[in-house]
């Protein structure tokens, strides 16, 4: 008996599954499958009092704080990767109206870790001596019970929700990823809910012809939504690379609250859809993106 | 640098200094990445992190260390420079013929372990034993700046075989004691890292606009090893926020040679990260 279809719009997903209050992961591949088409979504639906948790996340927690839409930020780093600062971010923890608890890359994975294996926290031997213990009070030190060794307890962290963008995936949550994964396998085993935004929607059987690949177990994801460019300006393997320029644009319009109004208008209300979004960026400037050099893989052989 | 330590952009700090202060030869931005380049040595396993380290990766393969391997914290592994020039280490091309792409957990797994020779990091702030602030200037309880956090560098930092800090060389950025701990270099000193439990490594080195600085294998004081071509040891001390030591023989660090030159050109074609 084939399981229910979890196909819905982005609208419907966010709508569902990101209420005000949540605590949400995304970012999770780093600086590629970035689900920034959600976080538009999330804007234009005026979301409030989100905790965003994220190794990263490059410049997607920024717009979400520009907007407004955040309250608590639980993440490694926060800014615009190749130029620095996000001002956005910069601005609300200046001001004192962002919650911080600051992590290392490591200690994020290990917290998301934890709690996709069910333990209450993960030992790591990164941050000692570091002051992040006096911003993150979810990592203590303690003595290793069969070496006397002092490490780091990095306290589980499960998210409410995890967003995760991905080149495909079949209506039931069955997700196609190749490339870096970053810390999306522990994301989503460490979530309640899972949205997954693909870019294109496949048949089971295309899934199911190479398990290897699939991120996160069908049954555990609560949306998919089909997003194509839906990581635009991050890139995804297979299908599109990253607009540099978005990234550099993006610098300059996030510098004011002001030019961050602009930008929203311009970017997130001004293009509901894809095919807005699309439209807004011009046909010049994707298919400038898209792939110049093909390198498909061999083929596996999954047989019996 | 690492991973995404500084909070703006290194190139555009090198161009305050100075305008072309080796006039159309090379810029210090080259200067630098060739630098970065030579500390990676045959066959390292190198931990390579953001912006400029980028391209000193690939420097270091096309020239005197071919059997270096990268690791990037996003979890991609390769024995190959990227094919063509890179922004960031997610840029399709670096993922183009890796020898693994796999979890930032698996990455992190290799550092924890102990099998990364080196890594590179980035710094708002230095202090004199080499602890490095990507956080908080002013401090967490009085923050005059937030800058973007840690990313991968406090990991890189505690854990690397030794690590390699590049930043620009200015008073407020080299101060006597750091406003807040991002990335543990020496702590207060010889015996700090061993007392909080930081099973190795340390900073090696410091790459910055105007010199490069070493540690006192006793003190683990930072010290002055070498000036760029043009600058005077007094320019870095009168840019340091403490009285600097300085080594016995202090020595001219090496201009970039032709063949460096053309291959940084070749992989920062537009002077992205390295133009002034």
């Amino acid at each position: 008996m084939a399981p229910d279809s979890k196909l819905m719009t982005l609208a419907e997903a966010v709508s569902r599954f990101v209420p005000d209050g949540s605590s949400v992961v995304a970012g999770t591949a780093l600086e590629s499958f970035i689900p920034f088409a959600a976080g538009r979504e999330i804007i234009r639906q005026r979301k409030r009092d989100l905790t965003l948790i994220g190794p990263i996340s490059d410049i997607l927690f920024d717009q979400l704080i520009g907007a407004g839409c955040v309250r608590r930020v639980r993440a490694a780093w926060v800014g615009n990767v190749i130029t620095g600062s996000g001002y956005n971010f910069r601005r609300a923890v200046e001001d004192g109206a962002l919650e911080i608890e600051d992590h290392s890359n490591l200690t994020l994975a290990l917290a998301l870790r934890a709690a996709a294996m069910g333990v209450p926290f993960m030992p790591a031997r990164t941050a000692l001596g570091s002051d992040l213990f006096k911003t993150n009070a979810n990592l203590k030190t303690m003595i290793c019970p069969f070496t006397g060794d002092t490490l780091t307890a990095v306290a589980a962290i499960a998210p409410d929700v995890a967003i995760v963008h991905v080149q495909r995936a079949d209506e039931y949550g069955n997700a196609h990823a190749w490339g870096n994964l970053g810390v999306t396998r522990e994301a989503c085993l460490a979530s309640r809910h899972i949205i997954i935004t693909a870019e294109e929607i496949v048949a089971h059987d295309v899934i199911t012809s190479d398990p290897n690949r699939v991120i996160t177990p069908g049954f555990r994801v609560s949306a998919v939504a089909h997003a194509s460019w839906g990581a635009h300006p991050s890139p995804v393997p297979g299908y599109y690379n990253r607009d540099h320029q978005a990234f550099l644009d993006y610098q300059e319009s996030s510098q004011t609250p002001e030019a961050f109004a602009q930008w929203q208008a311009r970017w997130v209300d001004g293009a509901r859809s894809d095919k807005d979004y699309l439209a807004l960026l011009g046909e010049k400037r994707v298919a400038g993106l898209r792939l110049k050099h093909h390198a498909p893989a061999e083929a596996v052989d999954y047989g019996y | 640098m690492d991973t995404k330590g500084e909070g703006e952009h290194v190139g555009e700090h090198v161009g305050e200094r100075k305008a072309r202060p080796y006039g159309d030869l090379y810029t210090a931005a080259e200067l630098m990445v060739a630098a970065a380049a030579r500390e990676i040595k045959d066959g390292d396993v190198v931990f390579v992190g953001m912006r400029l380290p980028l391209l000193g990766f690939q420097l270091a393969k096309h020239t005197h260390a071919p059997n270096a391997v990268g690791v990037y914290e996003l979890g991609i592994v390769r024995d190959a420079a990227a094919p063509e020039p890179i922004f960031t280490m997610g840029d399709l091309p670096n993922l183009h013929r890796a020898t693994w792409l796999a979890d930032t957990g698996d990455v992190m797994g290799l550092l924890q372990q102990g099998l990364v020779d080196v890594s590179f990091i980035g710094g708002a702030q230095v202090d004199r034993f080499g602890n490095l602030n990507t956080s908080y200037i002013g401090g967490p309880d009085k923050i005059e700046t937030r800058l973007p956090g840690s990313g991968g560098a406090c990991d890189l930092a505690g854990l690397a075989r030794r690590h390699i800090i590049i930043m620009a060389h200015e008073k407020r950025r080299f101060v006597p004691k750091v406003d807040y701990i991002t990335s543990p270099g020496y702590g207060d000193g010889a015996g700090w890292r061993e007392r909080v439990g930081l099973p190795r490594g340390g900073p090696s080195t410091v790459i910055t606009t105007f010199a490069i600085l070493r540690f006192d294998p006793e003190t683990r004081e930072m010290m002055l090893s070498s000036t760029h071509p043009g600058v005077a040891v007094e320019d870095v001390m009168s840019n340091t926020g403490w009285p600097l030591k300085v080594a016995a023989s202090v020595t001219e660090t090496p201009a970039p040679t032709e063949d460096e030159l053309s291959i940084l050109r070749r992989f920062d074609p537009q002077g992205f990260w390295t133009g002034v």
